[in-house]
């Protein structure tokens, strides 16, 4: 290779070199802002503000959803598998909203560590299936008394 | 090896090696892409979760993955630029920087079109949404400022330059669902692992995804030529070209 | 086939609007871009074609002349304008 150009890779190799660690920094002191939600440890430990609007995401926990009759409030908890948050909310839930399925919410922590929530979006993961092979999976995975269900698995939520 | 690198650097060899080669890429691509479509939007199964809605994935994961491989190639164009002066580089940057444009749209569209139905939302500011936003503006900042310069040399420089700089997007978007919470999901074609689907899902979106890139090569090398036939203008090869039809 | 019938490949389980819309925007756009690309290789050999003619009746003005009726027509224009710089250079 040419002295010249050789020269002129450097440069560009350096260029790209500090524009990759000034991003890099950049985007690390500002990571708590890049992520969409706290999930439910975090909040639990404290660390999301109150009475503030955030969002909170995470699966929803089995067995947890209650429906009021009268109106369109639901109840249920939001949880990472090791802690989980109450989250409230009035309106209508996106198709995907299910048991053991993975949501965004967005509204403000009270007092009292619940959530009240005034948007929820649904979350799905990269796992694409047809019915049969997910009411096969869920079947087996029961039969197992393993304790995912939905098929999927959770680390994803 | 740096023999071959410096012909291709030749614009009258690219032309003639782009035209045989063109006609192949686009029926190629035609096939595999509608190939692809129709698979996946008849014959696929459905998803258990999302419904026929997930059909979606078959052209938005192709315009993702293409749009950030766009934006690749069009950086190491512009180190090619920048180090060796190739002709031929610039005139790469300066052909698929729209192609690239209206791809990263489409996979803007596609995936809010998407995000309604299953997530509740068009839009939402989370890391890969955004960061796929800046590649939209990257790729009309490139065209812009190419459009700006009027000198050509000076245009190819800092056309390269910015590409270089935006490159480090990519990265960001490619990581932004590992590294941070985000409503998008992982990805779903990795080169590492399986993927995460039945292969009659896979299979279809493979060839489209196979498909959008050949149709890609072929428009690459249309409006590259194009490009050089406005370029060398002067060259004998090109009045050879245009009077007749031969390279 | 997944669907049982053409009103269901259509409706997608409701979902139509938004798989129909998503695909027909892709396909739109790609052949816009497609032919564009196509059309405007073929102006750009047009304009070049345009400028080797243009160049030939001035380089050679008096021999275009002297050859077939068709190609005097075509550029009488061009030479005449040249014609007329080559009287006042004498």
């Amino acid at each position: 290779m040419h002295p010249i150009r050789k020269k002129r890779l450097t440069i560009v190799l350096f260029l790209l070199a500090g524009l990759s660690i000034a991003v890099a920094l950049t985007t690390y002191a500002l990571r708590q802002n890049i992520n969409l939600f706290y999930d439910p440890s975090q909040i639990s430990a404290g660390e999301a503000p109150v009475d503030v609007r955030i969002r909170a995401g995470g699966m929803v926990e089995q067995g947890s959803v209650v429906r009021d009759t009268e109106s369109l409030k639901v109840e249920f908890r939001v949880t990472d598998f090791s802690h989980s948050v109450p989250v409230e909310y009035v309106g209508i839930l996106p198709d995907l909203f299910a048991e053991g399925q993975g949501i965004v919410a967005m509204g403000r922590l009270n007092n009292q560590g619940r959530f009240v929530a005034d948007q929820v979006l649904a979350k799905h993961d990269e796992n694409y299936m047809p019915p049969e092979v997910a009411d096969a999976l869920e079947k087996a995975s029961k039969s197992n008394g393993s304790a995912t269900a939905g098929g999927a698995k959770p680390a994803t939520y | 090896m740096w023999q071959f690198f410096h012909k291709l650097g030749s614009p009258k060899w690219f032309f003639g090696i782009s035209t045989r080669f063109a006609p192949w890429f686009l029926t190629g691509g035609m096939l595999l892409l509608v190939t692809g479509a129709v698979w996946g939007l008849a014959f696929a199964p459905t998803d258990y979760l999302q419904g026929d809605s997930y059909r979606i994935i078959f052209i938005h994961v192709p315009t993702a993955m293409l749009a950030q491989s766009v934006y690749i190639m069009m950086a190491s164009a512009g180190v090619v630029t920048l180090v060796w002066r190739m002709k031929l580089a610039d005139v790469f940057v300066k052909a698929v920087a729209p192609v690239g444009l209206v791809i990263t749209f489409l996979a803007l569209f596609t995936g809010a079109v998407w995000g309604k139905p299953t997530w509740g939302t068009w839009w939402i500011w989370d890391a890969r949404l955004t960061s796929m936003l800046i590649l939209l503006f990257l790729y009309g900042g490139v065209i812009a400022l190419d459009r700006a310069i009027n000198d050509e040399k000076s245009a190819a420089r800092a056309v390269a330059v910015l590409t270089l700089v935006g490159v480090v997007n990519i990265p960001i978007i490619k990581y932004s669902v590992e590294w941070w919470n985000t409503l998008h999901q992982p990805a779903t074609f990795k080169l590492t692992e399986k993927p995460s689907m039945p292969a009659e899902m896979w299979v279809p979106l493979l060839l489209s995804v196979l498909g959008l890139y050949l149709i890609f090569g072929w428009l690459a090398c249309v409006r590259m030529q194009t490009e050089i036939l406005c370029r060398e203008q002067r060259s004998r090869w090109v009045k050879e070209f245009v009077t007749t039809g031969r390279v | 086939m997944a669907f049982d019938s053409f009103s269901a490949f259509m409706a997608m389980e409701g979902h139509g609007p938004y798989v129909w819309s998503c695909y027909a925007m892709f396909f739109v756009l790609m052949m816009v871009m497609m032919v564009w690309s196509v059309r405007s290789r073929k102006a750009a050999i047009e304009s070049c074609r345009r400028g080797y003619e243009f160049q030939a009746g001035k380089l050679h003005g008096d021999s275009i002349e002297s050859s077939s009726e068709k190609s005097k027509v075509a550029y009488s224009a061009p030479s005449a304008a040249f014609e007329r710089v080559d009287v006042s250079q004498d």
